[in-house]
């Protein structure tokens, strides 16, 4: 077998994975970037075999309910007892051992609320159809991140309590060999743990680094302080080295780098203060804002080694991914950027919501019962109803007894007396999110007209999708091209941001902009919500679909991209930008089967009856 | 339950720590809303404030841990059951209850006990997570990811003080009293300006960004998680000096002056900013007491309007959701312009 063209990457996953095996709950997790593939199958059974035995491994999967999740009633075993039992969820289950979190790039926000208040307290706090219990939950997770586009991936509040990042997509095997790690020195390491020295310089070290990279997380330094102590351990140390740090940095601080430590090393590290942060730590410390406790722990004066804090810093440096370094170098904040768009699980199927309590009902189809509120209703008559039973010779007559009676063995008189009008059903509330894609033209013919007329508009717009708590999108056109300025967002500051940073000029590729809506559009169709196309231009195309200048090719591209859109069936507002309103954009609203308005009748008001009554045919095509 | 973080070794985020110091001072103040980012101490400091609170005397039996002399219908009622004729009390800790994610609105309001039920046919209220938090703390973290019904549940019984059940065949109502902590991350998805406007205070966190602090923190963190036992015994004196300090100034808080001139200007301000009811006004005025009292001032004056004006006013701004600049800064500017003239 051929090697890997990176094989850093592969010792880098083979020796996170031995962190994490010896000291998994403490080290929250590890976030694997990869399809599913030998060689994630390959570290995952590896990990498992690393890992004490008998320790629980469960998987989760996606779509998980609360009630398997937390725990909850458990039906069957309450209604055989007859009192109420519960049922322990996957997380109490899964005390001490790991999770594994299949398409963790898909979990909802509230699972991810869940699993990272679980990681938090190491236990679980529980609420639920009449239980309340703190159960012991710690857990360690493996979230398989399955994303492929940058901005699919994991939710920012979990990525952050895990870790290690692992990026294993490329890697075609892992060589076990070039780390040599046994079984045996896991168990020893484990047990040594416990007696690990961690000097202070490290810890300030850590911290300096993280800062030097730009990771604003405290938790990335704690985290990093667990590596370096299972580092040490694992190496049959029982302090905390300089080496274990760099292992530490370059595992658990590099892949969360967000901007590259200053190009030039400070010109001098030992005399000269530079106003650089490097030194700020060199030179004799402020004093931190809570020095008057005499008892302060870091009452011995702070002195952070120079060269430690290089080496650690080194360490991470090396690490961080040459893909990723050009980013940073072209000065693109790229770890933010990805973090932002990564709530990425708003999805509502259609015959699913949120549960909004239930009602008095039968489960007919696709409706659930609602076990719990259904024995509620049926628990005050329990007495009576077991009297009449007792009355009629102790056979449930088939008449007055519902199914859920009748299929219960004969033998056996039933526990629990559930009736039909017991029965409830859960109700489920499906609001379906608006997105609203505002496609704004700077073009140069439109810049000279009101570019900033139009951004007006789209602020006033931006107000109204705020009070109806609308996500937006921004795609601006100009030049050769349309391009996504801001991708689906609930921050409107973002959103005015990306419109204010819009530069007008160019020409006007009206049919590329059309294609990217509707492309745009489709995507935020399928994710269950309704788009609604806000569109600001003059109309006037003069750059065609293949980026050439040419009023007749445009115009004619213009409007076939005009009819796809509306084909598509999105809901369209064309706000025309032009000074006055022409015969030509009234055509092409007509083909984008668009609400028109002319922008100079186009006050606050009438905009926004305009984009409220687009979302409204919105919903009733989508 | 393990051993809470000790409150004064929370490293920096004053205006957090002082906000829940006036809530355990002043509970009329109507609760406070945590802002901020992952990982800041948010509940760290929420439950480290309630280990440090003195017990209070409740009635013994009772589930609503009531105080001796404010027996209300619903801990009568449930005393009589118990059939002990004369009240007894006990010392009990504050309760901080947390209110999970996932918890369920039966469990949250309370609901038919189903085990009296199933099991020996009683109709019988099982208390909820209000009846638990009443003279104490509810904490609810991520309140901008709890279930849109009971948020408003919540803020509706924060607000009233009682809580009233009509379920399933029960009619109760019992008192919940409690100073609401709610803790969000705005990345996560905003919360109605209704329901901010229902909060006394609204404090914002963020990472320490001092280089020490955060050298601090870590450091901190990593001598309790080695022995917790022996760093909460090391920063004792510290804890006992807060405690007495909270008890000091609720005796206090009766007796702190409240001058004209200081009302004047809270209005003057809430004028200049804008803020919609008088909700503003009120607990600007309740905040500056507490924080007299907590000072050991007797009369407030326009320094404790000054530092309590941001957390008392910042979330009850008419939003601009396009202006870029944040309510504090505006808070503080109005600060400025009407106490610098």
């Amino acid at each position: 077998m051929t090697a890997d063209a990176d094989p850093a990457r592969g010792r880098d996953a083979l020796s996170a994975a031995a962190l994490f095996a010896v000291d998994p709950q403490a080290l929250g997790g590890v976030a694997i970037r990869a399809l599913a593939g030998p060689v994630r199958d390959q570290w995952l059974a590896l990990l498992r075999g690393w890992l004490p035995p008998g320790q629980p491994w469960r998987r989760v999967p996606l779509n998980i309910a609360d009630g398997r999740l937390l725990g909850g009633l458990d039906l069957s075993a309450t209604l055989s007892a007859g009192r109420p039992i519960a049922e322990r969820g996957l997380l109490a289950e899964s005390h001490g051992g790991v999770l594994l979190l299949a398409m963790a790039e898909r979990l909802s926000a509230g699972t991810i609320a869940r699993l990272a208040a679980v990681l938090d307290d190491g236990e679980l706090r529980l609420a639920r159809d009449g239980i309340a219990a703190t159960v012991p939950a710690r857990v360690a997770v493996i979230a398989l991140d399955e994303g492929i586009e940058a901005d699919e991936g994991l939710a920012a509040p979990l990525l952050d309590r895990l870790a290690f990042r692992l990026d294993l997509d490329g890697l075609r095997r892992l060589d076990l060999a070039a780390l040599g790690i046994e079984v045996e020195s896991l168990a020893t390491a484990r047990a040594r743990l416990a007696q690990v020295e961690l000097p202070q310089a490290v810890i300030a070290a850590l911290a300096a680094t993280a800062e030097q990279l730009g990771i604003a997380s405290l938790r990335a330094i704690w985290l990093a302080t667990r590596a370096a102590r299972a580092a040490a351990a694992l190496d049959g140390r029982e302090v905390v080295t300089d080496a274990d740090g760099a292992i530490a940095a370059r595992l658990v601080l590099a892949p969360r780098a967000t901007r590259l430590p200053a190009a030039e090393p400070p010109p001098d590290s030992d005399q000269a203060p530079p106003p650089d942060e490097t030194a700020s730590a060199d030179a004799p410390p402020p004093p931190p804002p809570e020095r008057d406790a005499s008892n302060e722990d870091d009452a011995p004066p702070l002195d952070p080694d120079q060269p430690l804090q290089d080496l650690l810093l080194a360490a991470a440096t090396a690490a961080i991914p040459p893909g990723l370094l050009a980013q940073l170098k072209a000065g693109a904040q790229a770890g933010k950027a990805r973090a932002a768009g990564k709530s990425g699980a708003l999805q509502k199927a259609a015959a699913r919501g949120r549960p909004a309590g239930s009602r008095r009902g039968e489960p007919r189809a696709g409706q659930r019962l609602a076990l719990i509120d259904t024995l509620r209703a049926a628990a005050p008559w329990q007495r009576l109803r077991q009297a009449e039973l007792d009355a009629r010779g102790g056979a449930p007559s088939p008449q007055t007894l519902s199914q859920g009676e009748r299929s219960l063995p004969s033998a056996s008189v039933p526990r629990v007396l559930v009736r039909r009008e017991d029965f409830h059903i859960t109700r489920l509330e499906q609001r379906r999110e608006t997105t609203t894609l505002f496609v704004v033209d700077a073009s140069g013919s439109s810049a000279l007209n009101r570019l900033a007329e139009a951004k007006g508009a789209v602020e006033l717009l931006l107000a109204d999708c705020y009070v109806r708590r609308d996500r937006v999108a921004v795609i601006g056109f100009r030049g050769a091209s349309a391009e996504l300025l801001l991708p689906p967002t609930r921050s409107l500051v973002r959103a005015k941001r990306s419109l204010a940073g819009l530069p007008g000029g160019g020409g006007t590729p009206l049919a590329t902009a059309l294609d990217a809506a509707t492309e745009l559009a489709d995507a935020i169709r399928r994710r269950g919500e309704t788009p609604g196309i806000v569109l600001l231009t003059d109309g006037r195309a003069n750059i065609g679909r293949d980026g050439k200048p040419g009023r007749a090719q445009a115009e004619a591209d213009a409007s076939a991209a005009a009819r796809r859109l509306a084909a598509a069936g999105h809901a369209t507002l064309f706000v025309d930008t032009s000074p006055r309103a022409q015969p030509a954009a009234a055509k092409l609203a007509a083909e984008l089967r668009a609400l028109y308005l002319p922008l100079p009748f186009a006050d606050a008001r009438s905009l926004s009856a305009a984009v409220k009554a687009v979302h409204a045919t919105g919903r009733e095509r989508g | 339950m393990p051993l809470p973080f000790p409150f004064s070794a929370i490293v920096g985020q004053e205006e957090m720590k002082l906000a829940l110091l006036i809530a355990a001072v002043e509970p009329a103040i109507g609760g406070v809303m945590v802002f901020g980012d992952r990982g800041t101490g948010k509940s760290t400091a929420v439950r480290a404030l309630a280990a440090l609170l003195p017990p209070m005397e409740a009635v013994i039996g009772c589930p609503y841990h009531c105080a001796p002399d404010d027996g209300s219908d619903a801990c009568k009622a449930s005393l009589d059951r118990l059939g002990s004729a004369k009240k007894k009390t006990h010392k009990v800790p504050v309760p901080v209850v947390d209110l999970p994610l996932g918890a369920t609105e039966d469990r949250v309001v309370g609901a038919l006990d189903l085990e009296k039920a199933l099991a020996q046919g009683i109709k019988a209220f099982e208390p909820g997570l209000l009846a638990r938090a009443n003279r104490g703390f509810l904490y609810v973290d991520e309140l901008n990811l709890l279930e849109d019904h009971l948020v408003d549940l919540l803020i509706d019984v924060a607000a009233s003080g009682e809580n009233v059940v009509e379920r399933e065949g029960l009619s109760i109502r019992h008192p919940a009293r409690f100073v609401l902590v709610g803790s969000g991350n705005p990345e996560e998805g905003e919360l109605r300006p209704q329901l901010l406007d229902r909060f006394g205070l609204s404090v914002e966190v963020s990472t320490p960004a001092d280089l020490q602090a955060r050298i601090s923190v870590v450091r901190r963190r990593d001598a309790f998680e080695r022995d917790r036992a022996a760093f909460i015994a090391e920063w004792k004196a510290e804890d006992d000096k807060v405690r007495r300090r909270i008890v000091a100034a609720r005796k206090r808080l009766p007796d702190v002056q409240v001058p004209d001139a200081v009302l004047e200007r809270a209005a003057e301000l809430c004028l200049a900013l804008g803020t919609d009811g008088l909700r503003g006004e009120l607990t600007l005025m309740r905040a500056a007491r507490a924080l007299a009292a907590l000072d050991g001032d007797a009369v407030v004056g326009d320094a404790h309007l000054k530092r309590i004006a941001a957390p008392s006013l910042r979330h009850r701004l008419r939003r601009n959701p396009l202006d870029d600049a944040g309510s504090t800064s505006r808070v503080e500017r109005a600060v400025g312009q009407l106490f610098g003239a």
